[in-house]
C-alpha cells in the first residue's frame, strides 16, 4: 500500500545530522539507501514520524586502505562492494556476497551501513563482518564508539546501535597472504534470502595447516551465528576430508536453527553441513579435492 | 520535518521542479504527476521489478525511492530510453523473438537488459537470466527475452568487431 505520511529531512553532514535527530525525536529513522526501510512503510511494518536522509553526508562515503585496515564507508552500496578493487584485493569475501545480496537495481541503492544496522538474520553482510572480525564505528553527538561485529549484533533486527547513534564506517582487517575467505549459500530463486548461508575467513599456511577459522551462519537462527565448535575442530590441523567431516560433527551443537518458511530445524541442519563442505572444499589439497 | 519538499530534477533531459509530497515514490512522480506511464506499478515494495527505471545512471526500483530524496538527481525511464534510440535494437528484438506478452514486465526488463549491454556486453545466457532474475515475468517464461538479449548482445560485439 501507499506509505504513511511522514516528515523528510535532507542533512549534508553529520553536524547538521546530530540538529535534526535532537529536534525530530525518537520516532525519526535514519535513510540510507532505504531498500528495506521503505518497503517496510509499504507493508505498515514500520510508521516514522519522519526520515532523515544521510545519503549526502560526504564523511560517510569512500573505501580506503590505511596500514592493515580496510575502511568502507556506511554508504558503500553493495554494487560498490562487487566492483571495488580495493574490496576485491584486501576483504574478497565481500566482493563475493555482493551478486548475492538480492538484484541489481536493488544493489546500486542499498549499503552496507543500512544492512548492518537493520541485521536481517538471513543477510550476508553481518555474518561477513563478523567472519572478518570487523569493526563497527558508529556516532553520536556525544562521538565516536568502536564495537566488534560479533558484539554489535545482538540477535533478530537488533544491535548495539543506541538511539542518536548511526554507523559511519566499518573497518575491516586486511586479508593476509594466509587468508582464505568464502560465502555459500542455498536460495529457492536468485536473490531471495537465503535458506542457509555460510561465511567463513581462515587462515591456512602454505603445508595447509588451519591457523584460525571463524565460520559464521546465517539464515538459521536470530542473526549471525558463530559456529564455535565447527571452528575449533578446523583450528591447528592441516586441512583435510577427515577435519572438514569433524567440523560438520560439531554443528550439531553450534546451531539451534528455528524451522521457518523453507523447512523445519533438520533441513537447516543438513543445509548448514551441506554448506559446510562447499565452502571448505576448494582449500583442501588439489589430490584430496578430487576424491 | 515537513512533509512537502520542493525539488527540481532531470527526468528524460528536461529539468523538472516540483513540490512533493513526502509519500510518493518514484512511480507515482513520474506516472501521475508527469504523465510517463511507461514504468509500471506492481507489487510496490521491491520484489517484481515492474517499475525498474534508471537514476543517475543505474538501474533501481522506482517504488524504493522517495522522490523527496532527488533533488538534483537525473532519472531515465522507458520513454527516454526510447526517444533517444539508445535500444532500439533491444526493443526490435523483443519484438522478432516474441518476448512480450501481455507487457505488464516489458518496460521494467528493458531498463535491466540495457543495463546488461552496458555491463556484461560477453554475458552469457546463465549471467542474462542471473542480471533479469529480480525482474518477474508471468508469460513468456523468461526463454524469449533470454533469446532476444543474447541476439542482441551477438549483433553489438559483431558489429564492434566490424
Amino acid at each position: 500500500m501507499k506509505w504513511p505520511a511522514m516528515g523528510y529531512a535532507r542533512v549534508e553532514s553529520l553536524d547538521e545530522l546530530w540538529q535534526v535527530l535532537d529536534a525530530a525525536g525518537p520516532e525519526a529513522q535514519i535513510l540510507a539507501g532505504g531498500q528495506s526501510l521503505l518497503a517496510t512503510l509499504s507493508f505498515r511494518l514500520s510508521e516514522p514520524s519522519g526520515l532523515i536522509d544521510i545519503t549526502r553526508i560526504p564523511a560517510l562515503r569512500g573505501v580506503s586502505v590505511t596500514g592493515g585496515t580496510l575502511r568502507l564507508g556506511a554508504l558503500t552500496r553493495h554494487a560498490d562492494l562487487g566492483r571495488d578493487p580495493l574490496v576485491a584485493a584486501h576483504a574478497p569475501i565481500l566482493a563475493q556476497a555482493a551478486p548475492l545480496i538480492a538484484h541489481p537495481a536493488i544493489r546500486n541503492r542499498g549499503t552496507i551501513g543500512g544492512s548492518l544496522a537493520l541485521a536481517d538474520p538471513a543477510a550476508e553482510l553481518p555474518a561477513c563482518m563478523v567472519a572478518l572480525d570487523a569493526t563497527i564505528v558508529v556516532a553520536s553527538r556525544s562521538g565516536e564508539r568502536r564495537v566488534p561485529a560479533a558484539d554489535f549484533f545482538q540477535g533478530l533486527f537488533t544491535t548495539d546501535l543506541q538511539p542518536g547513534e548511526i554507523i559511519t564506517a566499518v573497518d575491516v582487517p586486511v586479508a593476509t597472504p594466509a587468508s582464505r575467505q568464502t560465502i555459500v549459500e542455498v536460495t529457492r530463486r536468485s536473490g531471495d534470502y537465503a535458506m542457509a548461508g555460510l561465511a567463513a575467513v581462515l587462515a591456512v599456511t602454505a603445508d595447509r595447516t588451519v591457523d584460525a577459522a571463524r565460520l559464521v551462519f546465517f539464515g538459521v537462527g536470530s542473526g549471525a551465528e558463530i559456529a564455535r565448535g565447527a571452528s575449533v575442530a578446523l583450528t591447528g590441523t592441516k586441512l583435510t576430508q577427515a577435519t572438514i567431516a569433524a567440523a560438520q560433527g560439531a554443528l550439531a551443537g553450534d546451531l539451534d536453527p528455528p524451522g521457518d518458511l523453507h523447512g523445519g530445524p533438520e533441513l537447516k541442519r543438513h543445509l548448514a553441513r551441506v554448506l559446510t563442505a562447499r565452502a571448505l572444499g576448494p582449500f583442501l589439497a588439489p589430490a584430496e579435492q578430487a576424491a | 520535518m515537513n512533509r512537502r519538499i520542493d525539488i527540481t530534477l532531470t527526468v528524460n533531459g528536461e529539468r523538472v521542479s516540483r513540490s512533493v509530497d513526502t509519500r510518493l515514490h518514484l512511480i507515482d512522480f513520474l506516472r501521475m504527476e508527469l504523465g510517463l506511464t511507461g514504468a509500471h506499478t506492481g507489487c510496490e515494495h521491491g520484489v517484481c521489478g515492474a517499475c525498474t527505471v534508471r537514476l543517475d545512471g543505474d538501474p533501481v526500483r522506482g517504488c524504493l525511492v522517495m522522490v523527496a530524496s532527488l533533488d538534483g538527481s537525473v532519472v531515465e525511464t522507458i520513454e527516454g530510453l526510447s526517444d533517444t534510440g539508445e535500444i532500439r535494437d533491444l526493443q526490435e528484438a523483443f519484438v522478432a523473438r516474441n518476448a512480450a506478452q501481455c507487457g505488464y514486465c516489458t518496460p521494467g526488463m528493458l531498463v535491466t537488459a540495457a543495463d546488461i549491454l552496458v555491463e556484461s556486453p560477453e554475458a552469457t545466457r546463465e549471467e542474462i537470466r542471473e542480471h533479469i532474475s529480480g525482474n518477474y515475468c508471468r508469460c513468456t517464461g523468461y526463454q524469449a527475452i533470454v533469446d532476444a538479449v543474447e541476439d542482441v548482445l551477438k549483433a553489438r560485439r559483431t558489429s564492434e568487431a566490424a
